[in-house]
């Protein structure tokens, strides 16, 4: 019987489709439950519209659920994000109130729900407090954590971290991430769709048509950095580094392309200052999409001579797997995730001011044949390793470990989850 | 493969790794060589091993991932290629592996008038694997299959059988030649080709391709016509068997 994940063998051939079966067997029938705090916009909810049908298509009963609160809510958790990537921020009371008021009373909504899951991946810090509200749990919890928290401000963490503590495992993007916690902390990186709209293949005249659309012009080079307005994104500096390189190639066009979460209050901020600081110039383009804008971003990304994606902190950078995936070198932040993806000389090129950026644009727009040997060494790269099949196989790999036992080596065969050994 | 008896098929398994944040960083050489002596044998295996089922590039400069942070973070290029070039397949297990890491380092703090040290972001972070192990549905009856077989294997069936083999199997063997002694010495001149082939220098890929070619040499020469014979002469007698 052919299901949603034959849709992938053309992309990830059929040895992969048929290990995640493999793997997926024992687990058949089981509830998992995920959390997060919207259904749009940021990549843990794209990801999550595509691995909530892909596990069920597995056998699995999965659902995904999403926490929603106050403006005082979202201010907090939006202090918590930026506290976990190092800003000193102090966070009122009042808002740690109804942080944790949101978190119960979600708690006692979807009690029927998560009593009865196997498995509850609760994605970042908006619902991790839900988890103290189910101290006789039958499942097995799990934190997931998006976010570079290599250096968090560390009375915010530590009222984090007694949330946290409470389940059986975490899992972060990458080790400098992880945080010493009572229990097993797993890397995990994230990953693309390469079917969905925003990563689908368009036909040329779709690409074509964003040129007529935001006023582009496609005889003339044209870079673009794609991510939501926010300051650890650094758009600032990505239109410095874009005045730098213009000295030396006039021709050249930034589009800045980005909107907001609704869970991300200071976006509208953040857009004002980088509409302000790009007025002056008809070259570039700050454009404020809407969250499903995928197929536009899809074709600016495929528009585009260069990619940047300048953060100066990042918990993986989709965006930057996205730009690799359409054949596109990426001039990324030396941070986070990019680290994992920007291979200097290979897939890109890792920089750390504006200055290094301006350097490496005026370098491959005058190397045009190194601009696609990188771009289609980042293609492979990203279909080894970041495409949503291999991350679907790691959360099966994890639910394995977290049910049949902790050891270094666990035997699939015969297992069965409702027996928590062998059938 | 968990039985092998003589001529038994060959039951293709595959395996997928989690990875776990073990919670012990270094940030200078003598923090690494201190760590090493005490960490988990599993996470010397990760950092030899395990990369090659976590994404990494095709064809990275450094072979294990204590090379590559010599390099990265300390800019040692001397200490860089004396850890590079430590072949795991040279040691028994893993602590004479442990312990020879800790020889080179030592040997490098001892030529050294000041500590390597590394950026706080730049630590070398120590992990470990748990891996699962599946089954498959493929087997190889004959070593004739293999050249069937063989190409339609994952990259981490690969790695289950010809690489993690090593260090679960009592000679440290892969399963492909421990599966071909089963033969009383038939296919000698085959696992002696096998064993040419040297897992620590090619990708998953590259060691599937390379393990083909090997099968496929083999059949397309002498012991392919002796394989076809026995095959046919043993067909010839379970036939005969069957009758009576």
């Amino acid at each position: 019987m052919k299901t949603s994940l034959d849709a992938y063998e053309p992309i990830v051939g059929r040895d992969i489709i048929d290990q995640l079966f493999q793997i997926a067997t024992p687990l058949k029938g089981m509830k998992i439950v995920h959390v997060n705090s919207t259904r749009v916009g940021g990549g843990v909810a794209e990801i999550l519209h595509k691995m909530i049908p892909l596990m069920n298509a597995l056998g699995l009963e999965a659902q995904w659920e999403v926490i929603t609160g106050t403006s005082e809510f979202y201010q907090c958790t939006k202090s918590f994000h930026n506290a976990l990537q190092g800003n000193h921020v102090v966070i009122p009371d009042t808002h740690l109130r109804e942080y944790e008021k949101i978190n119960a009373k979600f708690a006692e909504e979807q009690r029927g729900t998560l009593e009865d899951a196997d498995i509850v991946i609760i994605h970042d810090p908006q619902p991790a407090a839900v988890v103290k509200h189910f101290t006789n749990r039958k499942g097995k919890w799990i934190w997931r954590c998006h976010i570079d928290a290599s250096r968090p401000y560390r009375p915010v963490w530590k009222y984090l971290r007694d949330k946290v503590a409470n389940y059986d495992a975490s899992v972060f993007s990458l080790a400098d991430f992880a945080q010493p916690l009572p229990h097993p902390t797993y890397l995990i990186p994230p990953s693309i769709d390469p079917l969905t709209e925003k990563n689908i293949d368009l036909d040329p005249d779709e690409i074509a048509s964003v040129y007529d659309e935001f006023g582009i012009d496609p005889a003339r080079p044209m870079i673009l950095q794609v991510s939501r307005y926010d300051r650890f994104k650094d758009p600032l500096g990505v239109i410095e580094a874009y005045r730098l390189a213009k000295k030396f190639t006039p021709t050249l066009q930034l589009v800045l392309a980005g909107g907001g979460a609704s869970d991300d209050p200071e976006g509208a901020v953040v857009l004002e200052e980088v509409e302000l600081a790009g007025r002056d110039d008809p070259d570039i383009k700050v454009l404020d999409l809407p969250p499903d804008a995928h197929r536009t971003i899809n074709a600016l990304q495929r528009a585009s001579d260069i990619v940047l994606q300048k953060s100066i902190k990042e918990g993986f950078g989709l965006t930057v797997t996205e730009a690799l995936w359409k054949s596109k070198p990426v001039i990324g932040g030396n941070t986070g995730g990019i680290k994992l993806q920007v291979i200097n000389h290979h897939t890109g090129f890792l920089v750390n001011t504006p200055e290094g950026a301006a350097h490496r644009i005026r370098y491959l727009l005058h190397n045009p044949d190194k601009l696609k040997e990188m771009g289609d060494k980042g293609k492979e790269f990203v279909r080894e390793n970041f495409l949503l099949t291999r991350h679907l196989r790691e959360y099966l790999t994890l639910m394995l470990i977290l049910w049949f036992g902790n050891g270094d080596r666990i035997e699939l065969d015969r297992l069965d989850w409702r027996t928590g050994g062998k059938s | 493969m968990t039985k092998k008896r003589k001529n038994e098929p060959f039951l293709v398994r595959d395996c997928s790794l989690a990875a776990v944040a073990v919670g012990v960083q270094a940030q200078s050489l003598r923090e690494l060589r201190d760590k090493i002596a005490t960490i988990h044998p599993g996470s010397i295996y990760h950092h030899f091993w395990g990369g090659r089922l976590r994404p990494q590039f095709e064809h990275p400069e450094y072979h294990n991932d204590f090379a590559a942070w010599a390099h990265h973070a300390l800019h040692d290029n001397v200490l860089a290629e004396r850890l590079g070039v430590i072949d795991p397949t040279d040691f028994k297990d893993l602590e004479g592996l442990r312990q020879e890491l800790i020889d080179v380092i030592e040997e490098r703090l001892d030529e050294q008038d000041w500590l390597a040290w590394a950026r706080r972001e730049d630590q070398f972070h120590f992990i470990r694997s748990q891996i699962v192990v599946f089954s498959t549905p493929l087997r190889i009856e004959t070593p004739a299959d293999m050249q069937d077989v063989i190409p339609s294997m994952s990259a981490s069936s690969i790695f289950y059988h010809f690489i993690d083999a090593r260090r679960r199997t009592p000679e440290f063997l892969d399963d492909f030649c421990t599966w071909l002694n089963g033969f009383d010495g038939k296919y000698d001149d085959l696992i002696q080709g096998i064993g040419q082939i040297d897992p620590y220098f090619l990708s998953l890929v590259d060691l599937k391709q390379r393990l083909s070619e090997t099968v496929s040499d083999y059949l397309m020469g002498v012991g392919y016509v002796k394989t076809y014979i026995e095959q046919t002469h043993r067909r010839s007698d379970e036939r005969e068997g069957n009758g009576q």
